[in-house]
């Protein structure tokens, strides 16, 4: 008897309609369009920084448009949303702590992380001068 | 008790008649307390001898009843039919070649596991021969999780990476390997280590996260991963600065 494993094909392009479990992960990943948008947007800003007082006070005035803010709020939901809510909820995952025979409950270190989080956004409020 | 008519659409491959899978469908009779694999087994006793599908202990034990239910990877024994709709489609595991009907080619996968060195390697002398490795309930704690996978290979049919790039060492192989890596009593990590750290390896993970999702060991295979990229950062770092930490 001959052997003749079939072989199901699996699309490169459309493969996460799969299920929604891939969809969020996709919808997760593309947040990557926005780290790249806010890395062109900084070098922007420091070239307008650069290059003389007008330039980089026009930058400043072209972020504080209505149209800008409301895109930096979505932008900050997204982000909220796909990758800082999920990735402190999986924290433990990756870094697990054990104690003698036990480990440390789960949400001792995702309340880490949001502690930090606070820490270091209190910090930089203050080092802008917000606070 | 009670019985349910349950409507089965069975994917069937018969590789000398077949060009492609097809679809065929049965009523099953079933008892309110039975799992798919009752379901499955009825079809084969009473309906259809020419079904082909491997199972073994009806006790999610042996690993060999995974297939996917309604387009889930799942071990057909744990999936009661009281939880499923009417109509229930029954597949070979995703991202394996079909042998035939409901039996799929798991050779990639055994050969990944043999790849990864599954098994406590020592640079020491082993002890006399009267003596046992010594090992504390804290230092089996770090892995013992670890040891609860069954090989049923239900991880490799949810992750997509592996399903996209069958390079990629997938989720059991490389949780395998880093049960090894934590046994207190192994000290081969650092061989471990060429082949988890390239491109194959870990870093083909991007934590989808479907494979602990699916496990019906709660095994937590993504969790293994990411911690063996800190491992590998960490021991990436180690060497370049010259440092031995490796207790290996």
């Amino acid at each position: 008897m001959s052997r003749q494993p079939y072989i199901r094909p699996m699309s490169t392009t459309t493969w996460y309609m799969r299920n929604g479990r891939y969809k969020v992960y996709v919808l997760r990943e593309l947040t990557s369009f926005l780290v790249m948008f806010y890395s062109f947007l900084t070098i922007f800003g420091l070239a307008a920084l650069a290059a003389s007082p007008e330039r980089w006070n026009a930058f400043l005035a072209s972020q504080q448009s209505t149209a800008m803010i409301i895109f930096h709020g979505l932008a900050l939901l997204y982000f909220l949303f796909f990758q800082t809510f999920p990735w402190f909820k999986l924290a433990p995952k990756a870094m697990p702590v054990q104690v003698g025979e036990k480990k440390l409950p789960d949400s001792y270190i995702i309340i880490g992380h949001y502690v930090a989080w606070a820490v270091v956004s209190i910090f930089i409020f203050w080092l802008v001068g917000v606070i | 008790m009670r019985t349910r008519q349950l409507e089965l659409e069975i994917m069937r491959y018969d590789p000398e008649k077949d060009k492609a899978p097809w679809f065929q469908n049965y009523t099953v009779p079933c008892l309110e307390d039975w799992v798919i694999l009752d379901a499955i087994n009825y079809v084969k006793d009473n309906l259809d001898t020419t079904l082909a599908y491997r199972w073994s202990c009806h006790m999610m034990v042996c690993g060999s009843c995974g297939m996917m239910i309604n387009g889930e990877p799942s071990l057909t024994c744990k999936t009661f039919i009281r939880d499923l709709p009417d109509k229930v489609r029954i597949e070979p595991l995703e991202n394996f070649p079909i042998e035939r009907d409901l039996v799929v080619v798991l050779d990639d996968v055994i050969q990944k596991l043999y790849q990864v060195q599954p098994y406590i390697i020592r640079k020491d002398d082993p002890p006399a021969e009267d003596k046992e490795y010594i090992q504390t309930p804290a230092a089996l704690a770090k892995f013992k999780q670890l040891t609860m996978c069954i090989n049923c290979m239900i991880c490799y049919s949810a992750c997509p990476q592996y399903g996209l790039n069958k390079k990629f060492i997938g989720p059991a192989a490389l949780t395998m390997a880093h049960r090894y890596n934590r046994d207190s009593r192994d000290q081969g990590k650092s061989d471990r280590l060429n082949i988890l750290a390239d491109h194959d390896g870990v870093w083909d993970c991007s934590f989808v996260g479907a494979c602990s999702e699916v496990c019906p060991k709660h095994v937590d295979p993504a969790a293994a991963i990411q911690q063996m990229k800190v491992d590998g950062a960490l021991e990436f770092w180690k060497q370049k600065m010259g440092i031995t930490g490796d207790k290996s």
